[in-house]
Parts: C-alpha cells; sequence; structure tokens
C-alpha cells in the first residue's frame, strides 16, 4: 500500500484555513484567534502549533531554520526540520540571515531580524491570564473588555512575595495598548526583540488550538509598574567561552572536573558565525 | 553512550530510531496485518473510536507500528486523518436502521424486541484460557465450521435486523419531557474549534473521540459521588449502520440517487437518569432525561460513560468539576492530553536558566 | 459643595424576573402570581417596580425576609446580574444623564471600579482568598488604573490600619483569616478607590455576635468619617437600627413600607413591619 503526503503534509483546505487565521491575527496584532488546530505527526505540546504556521505558510523557495533552546542541533529541532523537509522538501540553513521562515522554541534569535523575514514561535500556554482565571469563557471576555487587572495583579503579588516581579520567562506583554499577550516561554531577555520588530512573529499553540501575531513595526511592551521597571536576565560580567561574546543570553555550565562554572552562547548558530569570522581574521593575519 | 539533548542531535535522532526498529523486530518474527485485525478486535474498535477514523485496516497497520501502544496508534490514525480532504458529509444516519447484533436494556425485562445477548465478555469467567497457549488456525477452522452447522439448525427466526427503539416506548408513555426536533446543522470540531458555552454537538463529538480511559474516570466519579446522577442503561446497542452520501451528480437530492458507501460499526448507548420538573400549578413530576453516547466499533463501557457525561455537561452543575464543560472537554482527547505530558521530556534548558536567575535575585534581595 | 438634595443613585422601575413569563402571568402584579411566584410557567419576580433615590451621606437600609429581592436588588446595581428592565442613574457617571444598565460591559466595568465598592455576605464573592490582603486591596486599585506599587502599598496600609487589620498580616492570604477579618479586608478592598457609592449585603450575617458589633462599629465610623453614601441590606432590623438613617421594607419583591428609620420603628404601617418590629422587641 503506497500513500503519498501532500506537499508540507496538509490538504490544502486546512492549510487555507489557518492561513485565514493567521490573516486575522496579523490583522488583530495580540490576539489570539482559534482555529481548529490539526493533529500532526508529532506530539502536542512539542510545537505542533508552530509546525501548523510553518507548513501552512512555506513555498518551494522558502528557506527555513529551526531552532530549539537557542539550537539549530538540538533533538527537537532536528526532528521538526527533516518532518518539513521530508513532506516540503525545501532548503534549511543554520545561518539566521538567510533564513526566510525561522521556527524557535524559547528563543529569540540573537542576530536582528530583518523585514521579509518571519519568525515563528512555538506556544504552550497562550493564555496570559490563565493562572488568574482558568476559565476560557471568562478570560475571553477579560480580552473583550480590556480588563488586565489580573495580569498585574500576578505581578503585584510577586514584589509583596520576593520583593521583585518573578516571572522568570513568558512574562505577559502589551501588544499595541490593547491585547496583553503571552509571548512564549522566551526569556524575559528577548522581550524587548519584538518590540517594534521588522520580522513578522508568528505565534502557535496546537494543542490549546489558538493563533496571535506582532505584526512588523508593532509596538510592545513588557508590563511593569511605574516603580519596578521591567528587568531582563542579568549576565553582567559575564562573556561565552568560545567566542567571547557580551550582551548575549548565555548558557550556564559546570565543569564536572575542575568544578568551574562557565557560560556560553546559548543562541549556537550565532556563537559559530562569530567564531567563523575570529577564525578568518586571524588567518588574515596569520597568511 | 551519552548525549547532550540539545547539540548533536541529528545523530542521536538516528541511531534512537534505529533502536526503536530493533526492538520491534528483535525476536526475528514479523506481526501479520491480517491477524491483528482477525485477533485484536478490541484493540482495533478502541483506536477507531479515540482517533475518530473508521478503517479496521488503517487501525491494525497503526497499532503494528505503535507496536501495540495504544496511545501512539490513535496519535498515528490523527495525523494520518490530518491530510486527508473532507471531500462528502454523509446524509443523517438514524441508528432505528442499525442491524443490530446485541441489544440490552438494564430498565425492562420484556422491551419490544426483546433481549439479544450478542457477543459480550460480560458473563464470562475471567479464568486464564491455556488453551489458547497452543491454538492453531486448523482449530479455528474446524470451530468454525461446526459453528455455522449449529446455527443452520436453529430455525429461530432472524434476530438480527431493525429493532423498535426503547426510548420510543417511553416517549409513547410520556415518561420523557418534550423535547423539539432540532434540525441545526451539527458543529465540526475538527474544522472549527471548540467554544464555550459548548453546542451539544461539539460536546458529543469531543466525549466520543475522547480517550476510553479519561472517558470512564470522569463517568465514574459523577456517578460516584461528584454529581449525583443516577441514571440506568435504557438501551445499549450495538451493530453496523449503513452510511449514505448525497449524489454528487444531482443539484436536486433526492432519497434514492444516494449512493451507499459501506457501513460502520457502532455502539449506541441511551442513559436514562430520573429529573424533576415542575409541571406548572407548583406540582413537580419525575421524567427522565437521555444520556448520549455513541461510539465507532465495540466500546461499551466508553459509550456508557459519554451517555452520563453529556447529561451530567447539559445539566452544567458547576459545583462539579464533572459539570464544568470546560474542565470536562479540554482534558478527555488522547492526543492533547499525552502531548502535553510528554513535551515535559523535552529540554528546558532556557527556562530553566532563566528561573535561576530569579532566584538568585530574590536570594540577593534578602541577604541586603 | 455637595447639592444635598440631588441624588447620587437614583432607581427607577426596576424590574427582575427569573424565568420566561407566560401569557397568565404577563404583568409583574397579576393576579395569578401566588407571592412572586408564577404557577403556570415557573417564573419568579424577584424585583418589582423597585423606584427609589439615594442622597449625599446617606445611609439607606433595607430590610426583608430571605427571597424578598433585596440581594437580588444589590446584584442589578453592582453589575452582578442583568436587569430585566429599569433605569439606574448615577451623579458622577454622564451628570445622571445615562441609563447605567444599557451600558457597555466595559463601561459597566469602568463604573464599579470607579465609582462603587461593595462588600457581600459571602468574603468569597468579595476577595480573592489566594491573594495576599494587600493585594486584595490592590486589585482594585490596579483595576482603576495605578501603577505605582510604593502608592498601592500606602493606600492599602491606611485602610487596613482603618478596619483593624495587624500591618504585620498585610501579606496574608484572607483564607488564613478569621470570617470577621475576612469582612473587613472586603471592607477595606471596597473602599480603596474612594467611591461615593458603598454596597454593603449582610455584611454580618453569619458572625459571632461581639464580632457583629466590631464590624457594625467599623462601617459607622467609616461612613461618619468618609461621607460616603451607602445602601445597606438585612434580614435583621437590629443592623438597620444601627446604621440606616432611612429605611424600605421589602417583601416578594416590591417596596411595601419606607420612611425615615425611627419611623418605621416606631409607627409601622404594614402589617408586615408591624410583625417585624414586634419581634425586635
Amino acid at each position: 500500500m503506497q500513500i503519498h503526503y501532500n506537499f508540507a503534509f496538509f490538504d490544502e483546505g486546512s492549510k487555507r484555513e489557518i492561513r485565514r487565521a493567521t490573516l486575522k491575527a496579523i490583522a488583530i496584532p495580540g490576539y489570539q484567534v482559534p482555529f481548529a488546530s490539526r493533529e500532526m505527526p508529532i506530539a502536542r505540546g512539542w510545537g505542533t502549533g508552530g509546525l501548523q504556521l510553518t507548513l501552512s505558510l512555506i513555498g518551494k523557495d522558502d528557506v527555513l531554520k529551526v531552532i530549539d533552546q537557542g539550537s539549530d542541533e538540538s533533538v527537537n529541532a532536528v526532528n521538526i526540520k527533516k518532518l518539513v523537509m521530508k513532506t516540503a522538501g525545501i532548503k534549511t540553513t543554520e545561518e539566521t540571515q538567510e533564513a526566510t521562515i525561522i521556527q524557535s522554541r524559547h528563543r529569540i534569535p540573537e542576530i536582528p531580524l530583518t523585514e521579509g523575514q518571519i519568525l515563528v514561535l512555538q506556544v504552550p500556554l497562550p493564555e496570559p491570564l490563565r493562572d488568574y482565571e482558568p476559565s476560557e469563557y471568562n478570560t475571553k471576555r477579560l480580552h473583550a473588555e480590556k480588563e488586565y487587572s489580573g495580569a498585574w495583579l500576578m505581578l503585584f503579588e510577586q514584589i509583596m512575595k520576593y520583593g521583585h516581579m518573578a516571572s522568570d520567562f513568558d512574562h505577559p506583554v502589551m501588544v499595541e495598548n490593547r491585547y496583553v499577550m503571552a509571548p512564549s516561554p522566551i526569556p524575559r531577555f528577548d522581550n524587548p526583540k519584538m518590540h517594534y520588530s521588522k520580522a513578522l512573529i508568528l505565534l502557535g499553540a496546537g494543542r490549546e488550538k489558538k493563533i496571535y501575531a506582532v505584526p512588523p513595526y508593532t509596538k510592545v511592551v513588557s508590563l511593569a509598574f511605574d516603580d519596578y521597571p521591567f528587568e531582563v536576565e542579568s549576565f553582567e560580567d559575564k562573556h561565552c567561552r568560545l567566542c567571547g561574546a557580551t550582551g548575549v543570553y548565555l548558557d550556564e555550565l559546570f565543569n564536572e572536573e575542575t568544578g568551574e562554572t562557565y557560560y556560553q552562547c546559548n543562541d549556537t548558530s550565532y556563537c559559530l558565525s562569530r567564531l567563523n569570522e575570529q577564525s578568518e581574521s586571524r588567518g588574515v593575519q596569520h597568511g | 553512550m551519552g548525549y547532550v539533548a540539545v547539540k548533536g542531535g541529528t545523530i542521536a535522532i538516528e541511531e534512537s530510531i534505529k533502536r526503536l526498529k530493533y526492538e520491534r523486530l528483535k525476536k526475528g518474527v514479523v506481526l501479520d496485518i491480517g491477524r491483528i485485525e482477525a485477533g485484536l478486535r478490541g484493540l482495533i474498535d478502541q483506536v477507531m473510536s479515540e482517533s475518530s477514523l473508521y478503517d479496521e485496516t488503517l487501525a491494525a497497520l497503526a497499532i503494528k507500528h505503535a507496536e501495540g501502544n495504544l496511545e501512539e496508534a490513535v496519535f498515528l490514525l490523527r495525523a494520518y486523518r490530518s491530510t486527508l480532504p473532507r471531500k462528502h458529509y454523509s446524509q443523517i444516519v438514524n441508528t432505528k436502521d442499525m442491524s443490530i447484533e446485541r441489544r440490552i436494556s438494564a430498565s425492562f425485562k420484556d422491551i419490544p424486541g426483546g433481549q439479544i445477548l450478542g457477543a459480550t465478555t460480560d458473563y464470562t469467567h475471567r479464568l486464564l484460557d491455556f488453551d489458547l497457549m497452543e491454538e492453531t488456525d486448523e482449530d479455528a477452522v474446524n470451530w468454525l465450521s461446526a459453528y455455522e452447522k449449529e446455527m443452520l439448525d436453529e430455525v429461530d427466526e432472524k434476530h438480527f435486523g431493525k429493532l423498535p427503539k426503547v426510548s420510543d416506548y417511553l416517549r409513547k408513555e410520556g415518561l420523557f419531557s418534550e423535547c423539539v426536533m432540532d434540525n441545526t446543522e451539527p458543529d465540526d470540531v475538527t474544522r472549527k474549534s471548540l467554544t464555550f458555552p459548548s453546542t451539544r454537538s461539539q460536546r458529543l463529538q469531543v466525549l466520543t473521540r475522547g480517550q476510553t480511559g479519561a472517558v470512564t474516570s470522569l463517568a465514574y466519579a459523577v456517578i460516584r459521588g461528584y454529581g449525583s446522577l443516577h441514571p440506568t442503561v435504557g438501551e445499549l446497542r450495538v451493530g453496523y449502520l449503513p452510511v449514505y452520501i448525497d449524489s454528487p451528480f444531482h443539484s436536486f437530492n433526492r432519497e434514492d440517487d444516494a449512493y451507499y458507501i459501506g457501513e460502520i460499526k457502532a455502539t449506541e448507548v441511551e442513559m436514562l437518569i430520573p429529573e424533576t420538573v415542575e409541571i406548572g400549578d407548583g406540582k413537580k413530576e419525575i421524567k427522565f432525561e437521555i444520556g448520549y453516547g455513541l461510539c465507532f466499533g465495540q466500546n461499551e463501557t466508553k459509550a456508557i460513560a459519554m451517555g452520563i457525561l453529556d447529561n451530567s455537561l447539559e445539566k452544567g452543575n458547576r459545583d462539579y468539576p464533572t459539570g464544568d464543560e470546560e474542565f470536562v472537554l479540554y482534558h478527555i482527547d488522547s492526543v492533547e492530553s499525552t502531548g502535553f505530558i510528554s513535551h515535559l521530556k523535552l529540554p528546558h534548558y532556557v527556562t530553566f536558566q532563566s528561573k535561576l536567575d530569579i532566584v538568585r535575585k530574590s536570594k540577593s534581595k534578602q541577604e541586603m | 459643595m455637595d447639592d444635598l438634595s440631588n441624588p447620587v443613585l437614583s432607581v427607577k422601575k426596576l424590574n427582575k424576573q427569573f424565568g420566561p413569563g407566560c401569557s397568565q402571568c404577563g404583568k409583574a402584579d397579576s393576579a395569578v402570581l401566588v407571592k412572586n411566584f408564577c404557577p403556570v410557567c415557573g417564573t419568579v419576580y424577584a424585583c418589582r417596580d423597585i423606584s427609589f433615590d439615594l442622597y449625599p451621606g446617606e445611609v439607606l437600609g433595607i430590610v426583608g425576609e430571605s427571597g424578598s429581592g433585596k440581594s437580588t436588588l444589590m446584584r442589578q446595581l453592582y453589575f452582578d446580574q442583568e436587569a430585566t428592565s429599569g433605569e439606574v442613574y448615577i451623579r458622577f457617571y454622564h451628570d445622571g444623564k445615562k441609563n447605567v444598565l444599557n451600558e457597555s460591559s466595559q463601561q459597566k466595568r469602568y463604573i464599579r471600579n470607579h465609582l462603587m465598592g461593595k462588600v457581600y455576605q459571602n468574603p468569597l464573592l468579595g476577595l480573592r482568598m489566594n491573594f495576599s490582603s494587600i493585594g486584595n486591596i490592590a486589585e482594585k486599585l490596579i483595576a482603576a488604573g495605578n501603577r505605582n506599587v510604593g502608592q498601592m502599598v500606602l493606600r492599602g496600609q491606611v485602610l487596613l490600619e482603618e478596619v483593624n487589620i495587624p500591618l504585620f498580616r498585610m501579606k496574608e492570604e484572607p483564607q488564613k483569616f478569621s470570617g470577621g477579618m475576612q469582612q473587613r479586608v472586603q471592607i477595606a478592598k471596597a473602599l480603596s478607590n474612594n467611591p461615593p457609592i458603598l454596597l454593603l449585603d449582610e455584611v454580618t450575617t453569619g458572625l459571632d455576635l461581639s464580632v457583629q458589633a466590631n464590624v457594625l462599629d467599623l462601617i459607622r465610623n467609616l461612613q461618619r468619617e468618609l461621607k460616603i453614601s451607602m445602601i445597606v441590606v438585612s434580614h435583621d432590623l437590629g443592623v438597620i437600627r444601627m446604621l440606616a438613617d432611612r429605611t424600605f421594607v421589602m417583601l416578594e419583591g416590591k417596596i411595601i413600607e419606607q420612611g425615615l428609620t425611627d419611623q418605621i420603628l416606631e409607627d409601622p404601617q404594614h402589617p408586615y413591619t408591624q410583625q417585624l418590629v414586634h419581634s425586635l422587641l
């Protein structure tokens, strides 16, 4: 029994429906558009929302980059890339600049994105008010009425308990002064990259069946109080052990033998390209 | 061989997939799809019901592929289902047209048409049958021909065929609350996502696609105490339903232009649930409500459980989680629940690093 | 400064029914009704043509047995439930020229957050039991647009002191508090935005007598200090006598008698009120 899968997995009817939801999401920045999320050949919770966006958008000329935890080589990133290649046969890359579509989980690349690029973020829990209000029916109403006291109240409680805002990742943002949005579990470090981003940012939650978007040049502000401003993770005085980069998101690693803690760029393709540049310029010197 | 979860993924995955294949084949024997279809009826019915795709051969293939792992087999079929265009909607299937193989009622001894026990494990002793260790295809063929002869000798009028429904009888007696015929086009949760408050067609679809264990457990909670429902099986029937589609060649559809595309085996349950209703003049009366369950294949426990949850959600008593539609409908889908639970195995290094930063920050604040 | 004869809240012909109504009961005062219940279709007429005004700095009492419609009335005023028909005007909202019942739910939220406070009989309805007490007060301030933690904490502390909650317990969740303390946190929360109108629904019901006295004292002192206009609902004439300047008696969804509280207590007219007053003595 030989069965051929469609180009980019879906039948055209399904793609059209997902694109329709995507267009609506772009038209209403930050608003969660419900869509009939399909079951995918990878598990719910493993990036099916992002994957559905990628598959519905991708054309034969596109160049795809997939990262997970900042790495192109992470098992899940490889797995997603393999599936898209298998069903769409398109070109993939690890170079951020070269990609037309970048699907990512938990990170926005260090290299600034440009116009024409699309960043697809995988989202496990799209509802920023869920911890405050468990019912979907009610949170929909709160969004409709722009009633976001709950989002601020949760931050207020953190300040009362810990003396500072303690949202580690997925720190809520206000999009174009209208919708409070979950930026997906990116570190706070990446939140400012959404603000007036030149690239289109699409967010897909497969299991929760929602698509939302930050169109290019959209105002995205992390929630904070006047006297407790939003702060990103600090890597003060730390630098990447390999390429020496500072001011980037670093992974903390531990050397079993020496008992030393050291740091390394989390964005591996960024680190690699810096290393290549350095060796080239060294090569010029030596040569 | 250790692996760094984030880096060097490509090779690790390839090797892992080889290892998986090795596990499936290591005894040097291959499962035959025909044998799965022939001998694993219960598993096939469950897989078809949970994946909401009726195809015994594909279900058998999924079971083979998944090495009999149920959640994995359902997952495979659901993903396959996503690639299929929807070409037709069938005509309304009326369960009165079911050709019945089994049909019981726990409410009435003498139901019109009679009780038909049919094939059921209900009255078997669960004594492990060690003879099956030695059973051969030849045994099967011999037993079959003997059984067929025995069936011919029984000149009993044929049971199999259409039978009236128990609920029709009760309705004639006026024991049901009036309900109006509702011919609204049903919603399709696989085409348009669930919204709240949900419609009954959405609820029934999510329930019938639900994970058997999850549907059963929640319904169990309803009747054990978290829901105060005291249902009886009004009628449970198992049999085949014919499926017709409108003729694509005639714009004006007449009944006899329809195409018969096959039949599906299904379990249908109508649960009777007593309910107090106001009848005016301050008087009250007990009437019956129906909880409805319908599943692909012979899935009797699930169909009964579905009937219980249908009624519990219809009542919508928020004092119990089982009366809260979001609680029930959002959490019983196999692909969704197993996917999200298993995603915890994915690396979460970046978010964990971010957590670390916060923990250190709160520590240093307290030291100051 | 305030025009004392200009009401802060005006309610006109407010109706609330549960059920569809039928040709038999049709009107709210139909003869078919048994009390306020239609035996034909089962509809309950919970509030029937309620009209009244609330004046600046006044405490208005509403007394009646359970089922008389007084709590339902409060729910309509605070938009917890939608009224079936009627008009409500608030002086501080568009100069009292707009019927607030017809406003969008976003506007109703604005009114709740800025112009009103409500204290419920059941603290579960008025508080988030698993958020800190100070957070509960901040919630209402945040809803009204405050984004300054320092200011909100300060305001919360003032209020908690006002209602006699020791400040070292301000970060505790109300679920750890006694019933009386929970009611006091609720009152602090309701007062946080200096609302011109405060609704109190059976706030002392279910509390021990000594605690009751304590909460009532608190309310009376706050009222004197802040000159806030209040509607106090209770089935207990004792509470009404202690707090209210003017009182309505409600029965079966209707106002059956109204007047100065002293007058009602000393010279009740309606047989039901007489019965009520006698049982007090």
